[in-house]
């Protein structure tokens, strides 16, 4: 699809163009072919709604929909698991691949068994459906009737993004873990300052972020109100999807005159390790500068802290730490998914995390959003691994929600406080 | 075509996010938006919800709509009677599921707009003018762009897949 006499164009400009049939460019609205559309069990039974009153009886690929039951798993009452059976139901009738209570958190298990390459198009009734860029797709966000439609007619319509362009350079230093990159990006963004456009991810530091690194920077995008957050197709995607999937990616590289909307420079040898405040994303401070608060719940888990190497890397600080739990602190850890969960159970990271005290719940989106798992009390102070930290958020407008690495997570969970996690042990 | 919609303001600050609008608790409960509409805005003011009347027009600062993507954040507001939201911005996916559903989503300055100002939006092809009967000054919003006048035109991504018009 390149047409040099058009102009150079990005990487949004080049995936929304071969989906659509037709050269598009910033700012056009077009009609895309999607490749996956995901939904979840907080957005497919509204779907499914409007998938009825859209006259809707066939969906137009099966093969390219998957749904996860996620933000209720279990099912934290009566009526939330009459969704899940709704979803059950419509997915059997449809052939629709579901992931049942269980298996995990959709952005995880999506990109686990290899539903995601790059050049593809995602879309998904979820705000953290922009993980999924991590591969060099474009992933979005919609609605529950946006999904309908594209179920009937593997269609959707996008406004093509700006892009900014993020340039990753310089070597991070000890401590400094993505998730303080991420949460970094979004302070200097801010709540709304890449919405509607695309973060393109670049620079020579690139490399030296592992898959599921790049998975928590995409993921955080949305916090800056970003439409997807693309990193380029690499070796280190490569070896990620080997043996997870026969697809060939489509490695899309903006041409090197195209047109940033503006770019940014992330000098990583300047970062340091942070800690998002109540009750935004964006409130971001200094780590050094938030020590001491006090903290009684502490959530490792999530889809931006819930996975292998945040384990690992929360149990070594706990480890340092003394292997204990401080008094009055509930430490819950859920796993992003049930391959995450066999992982660890493996390599006896879970019977140490249990050991210590930790409550180890089902894989999914847990206590993050307040509809499943541990809501924290009144007046709780909460450090998290989660990506949003919204008032009431877990389910208690009076707590309050702190957002930090894994690492800096377990920290807490071993002082009571919030502590530098170097300075454990 | 001009239309008009004339309502009561109802003052919001700046990025006023969808678990703010309804959160995700209730909607654990029913996904009736009738029922939920009694819990609009209840973590910014509980008393919020009680004091909407139909035809009332939300009028909020930045980035309205941010966070998650639920569509039920809209489906709520429309359950309330309320049929426009003013703001200075949206999140596009709030604005998207407005488009979606018929909530009409209308980007201006809205500092000059105090809370209970009767406020009239009109609209045609090409502009939006928002007139403050308490102020009387008349501002232009954002044009809307032709492809969100013809969705909102046809009632909705609902009538508009009936249509065929995403294609089949």
């Amino acid at each position: 699809m390149s047409f040099r006499i058009s102009g150079p164009e990005t990487v949004s400009e080049k995936i929304l163009s071969a989906h659509a049939g037709r050269r598009a460019h910033a700012g056009d609205v077009v009609v895309c072919d999607v490749d996956l559309v995901l939904g979840t069990d907080a957005s497919a039974p509204m779907a499914i709604d409007y998938f009825e009153k859209m006259g809707g009886t066939r969906v137009f690929d099966p093969s390219r929909v998957m749904f996860a039951l996620d933000h209720y798993a279990p099912p934290s009452s009566a009526k939330t698991a009459g969704f899940h059976d709704r979803v059950r139901a419509f997915a059997r009738e449809q052939h629709i691949a579901v992931h049942d209570v269980g298996v995990g958190i959709s952005h995880q298990i999506a990109v686990e068994q290899g539903r995601v390459v790059a050049g593809d198009l995602v879309i998904g009734a979820d705000s953290h459906t922009v993980t999924a860029g991590a591969l060099g797709a474009f992933a979005t966000g919609v609605g529950s009737s946006d999904i309908a439609a594209a179920m009937i007619t593997g269609k959707v319509w996008l406004r093509v993004p700006d892009t900014i362009r993020v340039e990753l350079t310089g070597k991070r230093t000890d401590g400094v873990t993505a998730k303080d990159v991420a949460l970094a990006l979004v302070g200097q963004l801010g709540a709304e300052g890449a919405n509607y456009q695309t973060l393109e991810l670049h620079g020579d530091a690139l490399g030296t972020f592992t898959l599921e690194e790049r998975l928590v920077i995409s993921n955080l995008a949305v916090e800056a109100g970003a439409k997807a957050a693309i990193f380029p197709h690499d070796d280190v995607t490569e070896r990620y999807l080997a043996g997870r999937t026969a697809r060939q990616p489509i490695a899309m590289m903006t041409d090197a005159d195209a047109r940033y909307a503006r770019a940014i420079v992330v000098d990583l040898a300047r970062a340091k390790p942070v800690v998002a405040l109540p009750h935004a994303p964006e409130n971001i401070v200094a780590l050094g500068d938030a020590l001491d608060t006090p903290i009684q719940m502490v959530l490792l888990g999530t889809c931006t802290g819930g996975r292998v190497s945040d384990f690992h890397a929360a149990l070594a600080v706990l480890e340092r730490g003394g292997g204990r739990i401080a008094p009055g602190v509930q430490l819950v850890a859920t796993p992003a998914s049930r391959e995450v969960y066999l992982r660890l159970l493996e390599d006896g990271t879970l019977a140490r995390l249990a050991s210590i005290g930790a409550v180890i719940t089902t894989p999914g989106c847990g206590a993050c959003c307040g509809t499943s798992g541990a809501i924290p009390g009144d007046g709780v102070n909460v450090l998290s691994t989660a990506n949003r930290n919204f008032k009431a958020r877990m389910g208690n407008a009076t707590a309050s929600i702190y957002l930090a690495s894994p690492e800096a997570c377990a920290a807490a969970a071993v002082t009571g406080r919030i502590t530098d996690p170097a300075s454990i042990g | 075509m001009t239309r008009e919609l004339t309502g009561r303001a109802r003052r919001l600050g700046d990025d006023v996010n969808t678990d703010y609008i309804i959160t995700s608790t209730r909607k654990r409960d029913t996904l009736d938006e009738k029922v939920l509409a009694r819990y609009l805005l209840e973590t910014l003011d509980p008393s919020f919800a009680a004091s909407v009347r139909p035809g009332d027009l939300m009028v909020a600062g930045r980035n309205f709509g941010c966070g998650s993507a639920m569509e039920i954040a809209v489906t709520v507001i429309l359950a309330a009677g309320i049929r426009a939201v003013l703001a200075e911005s949206f999140a596009r996916t709030f604005y998207r599921n407005a488009i979606n559903n018929g909530l009409v989503p209308i980007e201006c300055d809205t500092s000059g707009i105090g809370e209970g100002d009767t406020i009239t939006a009109r609209f045609d092809e090409v502009r939006i003018e928002v007139e403050n009967a308490r102020s009387g000054t008349v501002i232009l919003a954002r044009p809307m762009p032709a492809f969100v006048q013809e969705m909102l035109r046809s009632g909705g991504l609902v009538a508009y897949v009936k249509r065929g018009k995403l294609g089949v």
